[in-house]
């Protein structure tokens, strides 16, 4: 291999990509609108269930459960509907998330312990949505019974009802702020993105102007080649990491709990195998289009099956499976590991592994499937 | 007198799929020689002379190229060749000094040699005082001459050009031809494609390829003689109409 060649190669590289302006806004602003802009709009958490309290009742304790539901802070009382169809109009308009039907007789039958039936409707198109939302309003029910009981109820000399409650800590995110858990993720998709579209499109541009012939002609080594092109681009990707952290830190403070020199550790790895994919990929397309519609396609299985959005816990067993295959998945393990609960090189080892390996072969593939001949 | 040949080639055959785009031609060209490959478009010119630079492999028949063979040694004959493609090969988006660096660079010319010839380059191409634009901004007819220029950077023996003044004015395919056989008066061999036949003029011995066969072959006088014609034009139509026969 000869260094002359690959410096001759990276140095063009990066002259090209600062001639074009429109390359460096893209290397500056993407990183800044998408941390900025997406953390806020990837929150799950459920805020404001909008709840229509049909009340048929009109006793005290049915106001006193009205009050207390409204009370809540995750919770808008958003109507009081007279009837109950007039709560599922609101519903079929988008309006409201929950009816919840307050019975005639309600408070009476309450105190003459005969177990009045609520009745809660919840919109289910958003999933998320009607889960939380039913849950939140179960909990305010579970503590108005509680406290009924004490105020109505003669008390049984012993308590009936074991009272084991659970009291969580959040351990690592601790306030179980979304921005913390998901700028690092974001942060991998960015990098990732910009990674595999520079390195990808970079090489089916020579193809399509034509140059690449007057390299296939010329005495560099397809390894060569290949380094030549994933370099510049290895380095960038580790250009925009480090605007990502900085903007993580100064526009969310987040400041990751392990090491700095870990993150670059694994996103250097992490780089040899996308940077490896994508130019493996760009060795079979001839034009621009292709290329970029084939990345759109890995690029959208990987971040959606990555644990980004949803858990991979959750996911079903051959989903968790292709997790192990999939370098985008380590790596947002990885970043959160560091970032929020200060794991050490040694914790991420089976993912260094695991990503070691992913480059061990593209790389070598991404040069055998390059060609100079015909 | 004419030593090993550079190029010697035997039964050459490129065929994409049932189109046979070179049929069986066989040829040598010697030291020192201005070859001259010359065809309608679409006869195989260029097909024959991706071949002989290791681009694309033959299909069938043999072909050495400085002592290399095509087939086992292409990236032996890529070291000692040069090569101007018929698509413009430099970067527009670059300066000329950073197209020299660069393909002097990826030829492992260590930087003080480069300078010297970049320097000595530009000289000659009066293109001193751009050494700094971009050739995007260079008329087509010096960035053809500034591409031969950085085609033989790196002094090969032996330099391929393929059509290499399509879409330029008369009097710069004029003084492109002299530059040429200066390169060639220092003892190198040129092996050069066009469909212009006045250029055809120029060339110590020539070709005319016909439909992926060649049709005809040796020096400009020889050729007139023994087809009887004035110009090479003549020649070139006499055998293009004779293959529909």
């Amino acid at each position: 291999m000869n260094l002359r060649i690959i410096q001759a190669m990276i140095r063009k590289e990066f002259a090209q990509f600062f001639r074009d302006p429109a390359n460096i806004r893209m290397l500056i602003v993407m990183p800044v609108v998408q941390l900025l802009l997406l953390p806020l709009a990837a929150d799950y958490e459920v805020k404001r269930v909008r709840v229509c309290i049909v009340d048929f009742d009109h006793s005290q304790l049915s106001h006193e459960l009205t009050g207390k539901i409204s009370a809540n802070p995750h919770i808008h009382v958003g109507c009081t509907a007279q009837s109950f169809e007039q709560a599922l109009q609101g519903m079929e308009r988008d309006e409201i998330d929950i009816a919840l039907l307050i019975p005639a007789h309600f408070e009476r039958d309450l105190v003459m312990n005969q177990n009045p039936v609520l009745s809660a409707s919840v919109h289910a198109v958003n999933g998320q949505r009607a889960s939380v939302g039913s849950q939140y309003l179960m909990q305010i029910l579970a503590d108005f019974n509680r406290k009924i009981r004490m105020q109505w109820l003669q008390l049984p000399k012993f308590n009936p009802v074991p009272l084991v409650d659970i009291s969580h800590t959040y351990l690592y995110n601790p306030r179980m702020d979304y921005p913390s858990y998901m700028v690092p993720g974001i942060l991998v998709i960015l990098l990732t993105m910009v990674g595999f579209s520079l390195a990808s499109l970079n090489l089916v541009r020579e193809k399509e102007i034509g140059t690449i012939e007057q390299i296939n002609v010329s005495p560099v080594r397809k390894s060569e080649f290949i380094l030549g092109k994933l370099i510049p681009f290895w380095i960038l990707g580790l250009v925009v990491l480090t605007l990502g952290l900085l903007i993580a830190s100064v526009f969310y403070g987040i400041y990751p709990r392990g090491s700095v020199g870990t993150i670059y550790a694994f996103a250097s790895l992490y780089l040899l195998a996308i940077l490896g994919l994508a130019l493996l990929l760009s060795a079979f397309a001839q034009t621009q289009q292709q290329v970029m519609l084939v990345s759109y396609f890995v690029m959208l299985v990987f971040i959606l099956l990555s644990g980004l959005y949803t858990s991979v816990e959750s996911m079903p067993p051959w989903a968790q499976m292709t997790t192990h295959l999939n370098p985008v998945a380590h790596f947002i393990v990885v970043i959160r590991m560091v970032v929020l609960k200060g794991s050490s090189f040694r914790d991420i080892l089976p993912h260094v592994g695991a990503m070691a390996a992913m480059a061990g072969i593209l790389l070598p593939l991404a040069i055998r499937s390059y060609r100079k001949h015909f | 007198m004419k030593g090993i040949p550079v190029i010697r080639a035997n039964e050459l055959t490129r065929k994409f799929g049932a189109f046979v785009a070179v049929d069986r031609i066989s040829f040598e060209v010697h030291p020192g020689e201005l070859f001259g490959f010359l065809g309608a478009n679409g006869a195989g010119k260029t097909t024959a002379m991706r071949m002989l630079s290791g681009l694309i492999r033959p299909t069938s028949g043999t072909a050495s190229v400085l002592g290399y063979d095509v087939y086992r040694q292409s990236e032996a004959i890529k070291r000692s060749i040069g090569y101007m493609s018929q698509r413009f090969s430099l970067y527009e988006d670059l300066t000329i000094m950073e197209n020299i660096r660069f393909y002097g660079g990826i030829y492992g010319l260590d930087s003080r040699l480069l300078a010297h010839r970049a320097d000595e380059m530009l000289r000659q191409l009066d293109l001193e005082l751009q050494r700094d634009q971009l050739v995007r901004s260079l008329p087509t007819g010096w960035r053809q001459k500034l591409a031969f220029a950085v085609a033989i950077l790196h002094r090969p023996r032996l330099v391929f050009l393929d059509e290499p003044t399509g879409g330029v004015d008369p009097i710069v395919r004029r003084e492109f031809w002299e530059w040429i056989l200066n390169y060639v008066a220092l003892g190198n061999t040129v092996f050069a494609t066009t469909h212009y036949m006045d250029e055809a003029e120029y060339c110590s011995r020539l070709s005319v390829m016909v439909d992926g066969r060649l049709a005809a072959i040796g020096s400009p006088s020889e050729l007139r003689r023994q087809y009887g014609v004035h110009d090479m034009e003549e020649l070139f139509l006499n055998l293009a109409t004779s293959s529909f026969t």
